[in-house]
């Protein structure tokens, strides 16, 4: 493989550098950073809930704050820009291609990310990682409300010039000895979930704009005072957001269809099915978004239409999870830390669709709906399988990377502790949710019930904090003192018939 | 791709489908009854605003954070917002519906128990979000 930084570089070359490799290495670092930074926040919100009344916030205010910037910064600031990381690595080798198919533009992507992140965390804004008018109109605090709008501008910017980029490098770069059908599981990934950004980011996009002119008083169209609807920003956000976790989830998907073959030395159970899956769910996709608006007041027609369609989209996640146990199913599996996180991925991913299910149900939902049964579910989601696949990946690329090996026992230990935190902090939420308790509050009153399951979820928290310590410690240590790595077969795996796409980058 | 047969995954998804099937009609069917109003439910005009919530009976009677209800009577909450988005929650009885400014939305329900049980807002509205909460007291008239 061709990523290893062969020689240290002065950390100015690889910032003005256009080549693919080393934008993703930005993209990495900075994901990474902004992954610590937001996970600390969570920490500082479950001490804060760890016992009712006052712990170490002194107002709710901060504590709006805090959760807002926390969601903000791990979906548009971490998720996102690891995923493009990987891709930017992956996709031209992958289609066998020099670079992307515009390295400038690529970085100029990348390079809109970091303001976009100060923006968001100078102002701290309040109103949630979803700013609903017309609370987000006529009560949040600015500046920092406005600050957030524009990062979010910036970001969504960012993204859909990052998935031209993807569009354009697999359609118009692919090697034509390459047919599309043959092309690996993860560049499809990155083709789907591209195409979905390019079709759903737009009406969020919009939005934004007529969010910052209704907060100027220019105009109206969230706020019935001047004729408008708050419902109206709902729909254009989810329609936005619902496909928005397919863009998300669909990398971390690929990053497994990676992993599993490789440490199951077996090829993957079927590559049709996985290219199936993903393309029914970028089409599926947008026809769920008002799921998250049943409360809304929607009438019983629309309740049903959006049911039918989040339900419909179930099928598709269930095919990739078929197709990586039967990948694994009698191969010849080595346990090491990288496929460890994928397997603890999917039996997560597993759990949160279930959940899933129960919220698409039109009647469960007013049980579950914006209670901590959601927060539950949706982290099931994106700390549960997205990260987890995500870090299971930064594991796997690390000696391509660096040269290096990681400590493998200590990934191990990262593995186990945030599993088991994972598990402790998010299934309770869902128990949580059921025994009534809203999300998005700063104090709550000490029913016994909701005091013993805030202690538990507080706990697990701090068990994934210590996990991420020794996580951070890892990658450091490992990639400045690691033992050198075998850059042919860094697992020990045997053989190359286990990395299908590693066919020489004709211009290297 | 690699010549195994693709029997299991069809029986798989199969299961997968008919089970999705089965959730989908079972929450149509019952969403469908409990959304039917009974003729006589009386109207409680809710009203959500940063950071309380008013009732108003029929009769005209105003009562904030608390509000007083009789057991076995079924009522039709019609619930609007002054200022932001607020969502009205009673979770005892599944009673959650959005106050949103400029639209009434309406639920009903009809108090099983006499007792008292907690209301709360379950949408973000700022500052006291958290300590926007009310009691519901169900009594007992006809024992
Ligand atoms: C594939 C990965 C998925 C991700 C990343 C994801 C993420 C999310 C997020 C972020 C939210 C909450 C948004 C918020 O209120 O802040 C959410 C809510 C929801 N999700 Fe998912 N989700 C995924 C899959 C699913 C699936 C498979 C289903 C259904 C079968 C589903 C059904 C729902 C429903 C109905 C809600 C609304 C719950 C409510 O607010 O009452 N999700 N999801
Ligand atoms: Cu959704
Ligand atoms: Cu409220």
């Amino acid at each position: 493989m061709v990523l290893e930084l062969h020689k240290p570089r002065p950390i100015w070359q690889i910032m003005f550098s256009t080549h693919h490799t080393d934008v993703g290495l930005l993209y990495l670092i900075t994901s990474l950073a902004f992954m610590f930074m937001g996970g600390a926040l969570a920490l500082i919100l479950r001490l804060e809930l760890f016992a009712p009344g006052t712990q170490v916030i002194a107002d709710s205010m901060t504590y709006n704050r805090i959760f807002t910037v926390h969601g903000t910064t791990l979906i548009f600031l971490f998720i996102l820009p690891s995923a493009s990381a990987f891709g930017n690595y992956l996709v031209p080798i992958m289609v066998r291609y020099k670079d992307m198919a515009y390295p400038k533009l690529n970085a100029i992507a990348f390079w809109m990310i970091p303001p976009a992140g100060a923006l968001i965390w100078l102002g701290f804004a309040d109103f949630t990682w979803y700013a609903y008018p017309t609370y987000s109109v006529i009560s949040a605090p600015g500046p920092a409300a406005d600050m957030w709008i524009f990062g979010l501008k910036i970001l969504g910017v960012s993204s859909i010039l990052g998935s031209i980029n993807f569009i354009v490098t697999i359609m118009k770069c692919k090697h034509p000895d390459l047919p599309l059908s043959k092309m690996p599981l993860l560049a499809w990934a990155y083709l789907t979930s591209s195409l979905i950004t390019v079709v759903a980011v737009p009406t969020f996009a919009a939005a934004l704009l007529m969010l910052l002119t209704d907060r100027l008083g220019a105009s109206g169209f969230f706020n019935p005072l001047m004729g408008g609807d708050p419902i109206a920003y709902q729909h254009l956000f989810w329609f936005t957001f619902h496909p928005e976790v397919y863009i998300l989830v669909i990398p971390a998907i690929g990053f497994m269809y990676e992993i599993f073959p490789r440490f199951s030395r077996k090829p993957i159970f079927s590559h049709g099915s996985g290219v199936t899956a993903f393309v029914l769910l970028a089409l599926v996709g947008f026809a769920s978004w008002a799921h998250h608006m049943y409360a809304t007041g929607m009438s019983f027609t629309e309740k049903t239409v959006f049911m039918v369609g989040t339900l419909a989209a179930v099928p598709a996640s269930a095919m990739h999870t078929f197709n990586f146990l039967a990948t694994m199913w009698g191969g010849r599996i080595k346990f090491a830390t990288p496929i460890m996180w994928a397997v603890g991925g999917i039996a997560l991913f597993f759990s949160a669709g279930a959940g899933g299910v129960v919220n698409s149900a039109m009647p469960l939902d007013f049980i579950t709906h914006d209670s901590y049964w959601v927060v539950g579910h949706f982290h099931l989601f994106v700390m549960g399988t997205i990260l987890f696949g995500t870090v299971g990946f930064v594991y796997y690329m690390f000696p391509y990377i660096t040269g290096r090996m990681y400590n493998e026992m200590w990934g191990k230990v990262h593995f186990i502790l945030s599993f088991v935190g994972t598990v402790m902090v998010f299934f309770t939420q869902h128990i949580l949710g059921l025994f009534g308790m809203p999300r998005r509050i700063y104090d709550y009153p000490p029913i016994p019930e909701w005091v013993q399951m805030n202690i538990i979820i507080s706990i697990g928290a701090f068990i994934i904090g210590i996990s991420m310590a020794i996580f951070l410690a890892n990658l450091i240590y490992s990639s400045a003192k690691g033992k050198p790595a075998d850059m042919d077969d860094p697992f020990g795996l045997g053989g190359k018939y286990y990395y299908p796409y590693q066919a020489k980058n004709p211009h290297h | 791709m690699s010549g195994h047969s693709s029997w299991p995954e069809w029986v798989y998804i199969g299961v997968v489908v008919a089970l999705l099937c089965y959730v989908g009609a079972e929450a149509w069917n019952i969403e469908r009854i409990v959304e039917h109003v009974p003729a006589d439910a009386e109207i409680i005009k809710v009203t959500g605003q940063q950071w309380l919530w008013t009732f108003e009976h029929e009769d005209g009677t105003k009562e904030i954070g608390e509000l007083h209800l009789e057991k076995g009577k079924a009522y039709k909450f019609e619930i609007t917002s002054k200022d932001v988005i607020h969502s009205f929650n009673i979770h005892d009885y599944v009673v959650l519906l959005d106050a949103v400014p400029g639209r009434v939305n309406t639920v009903w329900f009809s108090p099983t128990e006499a007792g008292e049980y907690d209301i709360q807002c379950r949408e973000y509205c700022g500052l006291i979000h958290y300590n926007m909460r009310g009691t519901l007291i169900v009594e007992d008239k006809g024992a």
